[in-house]
């Protein structure tokens, strides 16, 4: 473990928020966010003044197409927030990387209560055509001709029609398959285990069954990646609070502990030049992680793991230690260990593939409801008799990855 | 046969920096950033090698052969007209850790598959050239060109000319 105590130990999730959740919602992101910030500030046992930081990802001017959600100016302005700190962006250890900096602010003493959102309108963008499929993060497009030019990463991908992570994870899929024997059959429990939860959670936006032939039968996106192997666009608002740990008999849900967080991108920040072409930044990201902290894989009671692709839950899974590399295909054969009422149960709202693709948040929402126990239908039981005291939670894919653990307790 | 790539290229930004690469295509060779002080090839370029630090990098031409090292065949229609294609990582011959993305071209895609050699022909686009692959029929290789590493493809719209090699891939 480091010699420094983590920082992040100073913080406790004391409250969530989540807007309604679903397909065309028709509503404007700022109306979402807004929904959900009220939600978390009551949730928490604050009132709004109380708030005095207030972060996301990514905010202003970064992707189009219901991507970006609103940024912290019209955020903090339609609450008329007093602000003591406050950060958004789109560069850093993941989505989540906005309530890491939140961690960081409350312990350092820039701030005491901070609202950390992060909103899509993605589903809605896409029924008037306005999500593309390229575009997003660390293009910057030009023009000439009128015919659009890529600088940056994209400039090696977009010209062979790599347009999509579907098409950029599906390469990393494919050598799996080469390397590992993972097989399709194999994948699919990451969906099929996704799809069985979101039956259980009303805010889900797919939740009939699916079945492994419905499965192996899907329409290919990019071989070897089929239609649910990728996640589902939809229009939603999450909202934590994270507050300083002195706060935390004062809150009145109960709150999760931050534990520790992983940050580390040792390897190159690349989506096709990582050294080894099976992994990707969640290797470093769960490395650091556990340098953090006494705690181990086998505390871990429950896994919210990044799935905006099936294959990167798989990739979470080798990178934070709960099999070794390599072995993610054979750790999720037949379902069972990652099911509900399994050893470490995974994505217990369906996840990004079924549960819709809140970017993250949607995770570490369902983290911090299950430690709750009041999940509900989903909710995990451990051996122990009471809801998971332990959780991991993970985000990210290719160079983009962060990942942080939860407890029930400060130390 | 499978499409050689998208119905439509968004093409690269030329600046001070990329324009070599994607221009190098102009003569039928493939070229990388060398470092003049250690050797190392870099990409994509950079002001410095990443090992040694040194600042003399210089585009150096390289054989032009290479390996699948992963390829998916694209199905979604991401744009209007799309047919499969296949992409792929290619590991280049001179260092594997060189890669790049990049389409397959004159291929059926049930005849890929990882470790398949290959080697660059280019597709001019707009004012650039854009370095795919095409399977390497060795024998073919060996008799024509006896110890000459130079790519079949050399020379501008390779296409018509990668196909005549037939999907050789598995051979």
């Amino acid at each position: 473990m480091s010699p420094v105590e983590p920082l992040e130990r100073n913080a406790i999730i004391s409250g969530v928020g989540q807007s309604a959740v679903g397909r065309r919602l028709g509503r404007s992101d700022i109306d979402l966010t807004v929904e959900a910030c009220l939600d978390a500030i009551a949730d928490a046992g604050l009132e709004r003044d109380d708030i005095d930081g207030l972060a996301t990802y990514p905010g202003m001017g970064l992707g189009g197409g219901g991507f970006a959600g609103p940024g912290t100016p019209e955020v903090q302005d339609a609450l008329r927030l007093k602000l003591n700190w406050h950060d958004g962006g789109g560069e850093g250890p993941g989505q989540i990387r906005a309530v890491f900096a939140a961690c960081l602010a409350v312990a350092g003493g820039l701030a005491r209560h901070v609202l950390v959102y992060r909103t899509v309108t993605e589903s809605s963008a896409q029924g008037s055509g306005g999500r593309q499929g390229i575009g997003g993060a660390g293009s910057g497009g030009g023009r000439g001709g009128g015919v659009p030019r890529m600088g940056g990463f994209m400039q090696w991908t977009l010209p062979f029609g790599a347009v999509s992570a579907a098409n950029w994870l599906a390469l990393v899929a494919q050598r799996r398959m080469y390397e590992f024997g993972l097989t399709r059959e194999q994948l699919a429990q990451v969906p099929l285990n996704a799809r069985r939860n979101a039956a259980l959670n009303p805010k889900a936006v797919y939740r009939d069954p699916l079945s492994l032939d419905d499965y192996l039968a899907a329409r290919m996106i990019s071989t070897p990646l089929c239609l649910f192997d990728c996640d589902a666009p939809c229009d939603g608002s999450t909202v934590v609070v994270v507050s300083h740990r002195d706060y935390a008999s004062d809150a009145p849900h109960g709150v999760a502990h931050v534990n520790a967080i992983g940050t580390a991108l040792r390897g190159r920040p690349s989506w096709d030049q990582f050294e080894d072409m099976t992994q990707m930044a969640a290797r470093d990201a769960g490395a650091s992680m556990w340098e953090r902290t006494d705690l181990e894989p086998s505390d871990v009671e429950l896994a919210q793991l990044y799935d905006g692709f099936s294959i990167l839950s798989l990739v979470w899974l080798e990178a934070l230690g709960f099999c070794g590399r390599g072995e993610s295909g054979a750790f999720v054969e037949d379902g069972k260990r990652i099911a509900l009422d399994g050893p470490l149960p995974l994505n217990t709202a369906g996840g990004q593939l079924s549960g819709g693709r809140l970017h993250g948040f949607g995770l570490l929402h369902e983290a911090c409801v299950q430690m709750r126990g009041t999940a509900g239908a989903r909710q995990v039981i451990t051996s122990a008799g009471g809801p998971p005291a332990v959780v991991v939670v993970a985000n990210g894919g290719g160079p983009i990855a962060g990942a942080m653990l939860l407890t029930n307790e400060t130390d | 046969m499978t499409a050689d790539g998208p119905p439509f290229r968004i093409l690269p930004r030329l600046d001070q920096d990329n324009t070599f690469f994607w221009k190098s295509g102009a003569d039928g060779k493939l070229r990388f950033l060398r470092c003049s002080d250690c050797g190392r090839f870099v990409h994509p370029p950079s002001p410095v090698c990443p090992d040694c630090l040194g600042s003399d990098l210089k585009p150096e031409v390289v054989s032009g052969r290479g390996t699948v090292v992963s390829f998916t065949v694209n199905h979604q229609q991401w744009m209007l007209g799309g047919e499969h294609y296949v992409i792929a990582w290619v590991a280049i011959d001179e260092q594997p850790d060189v890669r790049l993305t990049t389409n397959l071209a004159a291929v059926d895609e049930d005849d890929v598959e990882i470790g398949m050699p290959v080697e660059v022909v280019f597709e001019e686009a707009g004012d650039v050239y854009l370095p795919l692959f095409t399977p390497v029929d060795r024998h073919r290789r060996r008799a024509e060109h006896p110890g000459d590493g130079s790519a079949l493809g050399g020379g501008r719209s390779t296409l018509g000319g990668g196909s005549a090699l037939g999907g050789g891939g598995s051979a």
